[in-house]
């Protein structure tokens, strides 16, 4: 079975943004750029995920959604704010394959068994955020890593699967936007309890990193943002010049500053290592040439 | 000949699946797709795409409610070009032994089974398969001579070449000769797709697997064309 490579590109109104530890979010440009990008340079899936839950509020997302299904043939998942039927059929009706579900659910994990009756469980993605206490447990957190639940992440992980959840995805507050690594014993530990496919997310800084969670978590995807975000910034301003600068917040690139951790790669080069280490993916030498 | 209308194409809506990404795979090939649950619409179709994902017994009773049973069987019973995908493809079959017996359109013989404990190298596989996985030829077609895949909905696709899948279930055709491709999860060898009569039918999603994709959803658009050209002359 191929390891699937997720872009995971968290959207703020019209633009794509990333933090650190889910905070002091910066803009980088437009998702759909991004978006034609990785689905050109061999991402396996997209994952959006809504960092400020405005869906009802502003339809940007959903326009992004559908302008992304017009041209981007791969599967899709969305996430941020979804919390009732009626919220997931809007965003499927849009192009979405999947949504991920997290502070709903938590709230009321029937939401979950009815979501996935209503849709199919494998159209249902439970997204879990978790903080290390003390230990070796994890507590899940809630609205994009901001509030506590008192919910173990990993008993959580076993009902969310128990209760329809085709998917788990987990990811490491502590980690996310670092560039430290996976918090690959979390992720083992959730991999191991559930018997549905799980994702890993959360403090990509190299390609090996990618290697060691696949191996040592013993994932079936991950996904990956800023290690990706920040390798498509300096190609597009190559080829741009100046231009794509005025658009984000790009400047730390300029600089060399604050994410020195990360070693950038695009999805070509992260399925490269993998398949140099004998890790199955869909790799091929000239995938994108005949986009 | 330039100036023929495009296709029709009926996408059975029965409220399950992304049927917004198989009309656009449509529209990418020139195919003019219309979702829709009505049956005159879907009659008057030049081909029907019955997509889907999610439960067999909630399907089949949707398309029960809608009406739509007698016609997809009558559809594809007079020789017109009938497309299932994923769930659509099971829909097909006799029936599912999902929770239970469940009766499905019963077009091809044969049924739909879970899959039983997908293991590689005693390492339990996930259950849903979700993820690129290769489709191949059938081995014992390919040593009969000739390529099976020659003048089907996979002419254009290379041996082994990966498709998306999202499944928990699989179909066990009763006449192994409709089999088109092949897939392995884990030690388990099952039929990716199958052409039966004037229907085929894949178990992956060609709209949700990239450029390769694509090029299935190419050949459909193409084959319906000349049917209609064929038809008319």
């Amino acid at each position: 079975m191929n390891v699937r490579i997720a872009p995971r590109l968290d959207i703020k109104g019209p633009n794509l943004v990333k933090g650190i530890h889910f905070e002091g979010l910066r803009v980088l440009g437009k998702p759909e750029d991004f978006a034609r990008y990785y689905y050109e340079n061999g991402a396996d899936e997209l994952i959006y995920m809504d960092a400020v839950a405005s869906l009802y509020g502003r339809n940007s997302l959903l326009e992004i959604i559908e302008r992304t299904s017009r041209e981007i043939f791969i599967p899709l998942t969305v996430g941020g704010g979804l919390r009732t039927i009626e919220d997931i059929r809007k965003v499927l009706r849009a192009g979405a394959d999947k949504v991920s579900l997290n502070t709903a659910a938590i709230a009321r994990p029937e939401f979950v068994h009815e979501a996935s009756r209503t849709f199919g469980a494998s159209t249902i993605v439970v997204s879990i955020e978790a903080m290390p206490v003390a230990n070796g447990r994890y507590e899940a957190y809630v609205n994009y890593g901001r509030d506590r639940t008192s919910v173990d992440a990993l008993e959580w992980a076993v009902q969310a699967a128990d209760l329809g959840a085709g998917e788990i995805m987990i990811t490491s507050i502590a980690r996310e936007g670092t560039g430290q690594g996976f918090d690959v014993e979390l992720v083992r530990k959730v991999s191991d309890q559930v018997s549905v496919p799980v994702i890993a997310g959360g403090g990509a800084g190299s390609v090996d990193d990618v290697r060691r969670v696949i191996t040592e978590g013993r994932v079936e995807a991950v996904a990956l943002a800023s290690i990706l975000h920040y390798n498509y910034l300096k190609q597009a301003q190559q080829v741009a010049g100046g231009d794509y600068a005025t658009e984000g917040n790009t400047e730390f690139l300029k600089r060399g500053t604050g994410f020195s951790r990360v070693k950038d790669a695009s999805p070509r080069d992260v399925k490269s290592h993998l398949a140099a280490n004998s890790i199955a993916c869909r790799y091929s030498e000239d995938a994108g040439t005949h986009v | 000949m330039s100036d023929a209308a495009p296709p029709r194409v009926a996408i059975v809506d029965y409220g399950l699946g992304n049927l917004y990404s198989v009309k656009q795979a449509c529209a990418y090939v020139g195919l003019s797709a219309t979702i829709t649950s009505s049956k005159p619409d879907i009659l008057a179709s030049d081909a029907i795409i019955l997509p889907g994902v999610g439960a067999y017994g909630d399907a089949m009773a949707t398309l029960g409610t809608l009406g739509l049973i007698t016609a997809i069987q009558d559809y594809a019973a007079a020789g017109r070009p009938l497309v299932g995908i994923c769930l659509g493809m099971q829909l097909l079959m006799s029936g599912s032994d999902e929770f239970g017996q469940r009766d499905g359109l019963g077009i091809i013989p044969g049924r739909v089974v879970r899959f039983q404990d997908p293991v590689v190298d005693d390492h339990k596989l996930k259950i849903p398969q979700i993820g690129w996985n290769g489709i191949y030829r059938v081995k014992a077609m390919v040593s009969a001579g000739g390529d099976p895949w020659t003048g089907t909905f996979l002419e254009s696709v290379a041996d082994g070449e990966p498709m998306y899948f999202v499944h928990s279930y699989v179909v066990r055709p009763a006449d192994p000769d409709v089999v088109l491709s092949t897939t392995r999860y884990g030690n388990i060898e099952f039929c990716s797709s199958l052409r039966f009569k004037n229907v085929v039918a894949c178990q992956f999603h060609p709209e949700r697997s990239g450029p390769e994709g694509l090029k299935i959803y190419r050949t459909l658009a193409k084959m319906i064309s000349d049917r209609i050209t064929g038809a008319v002359e």
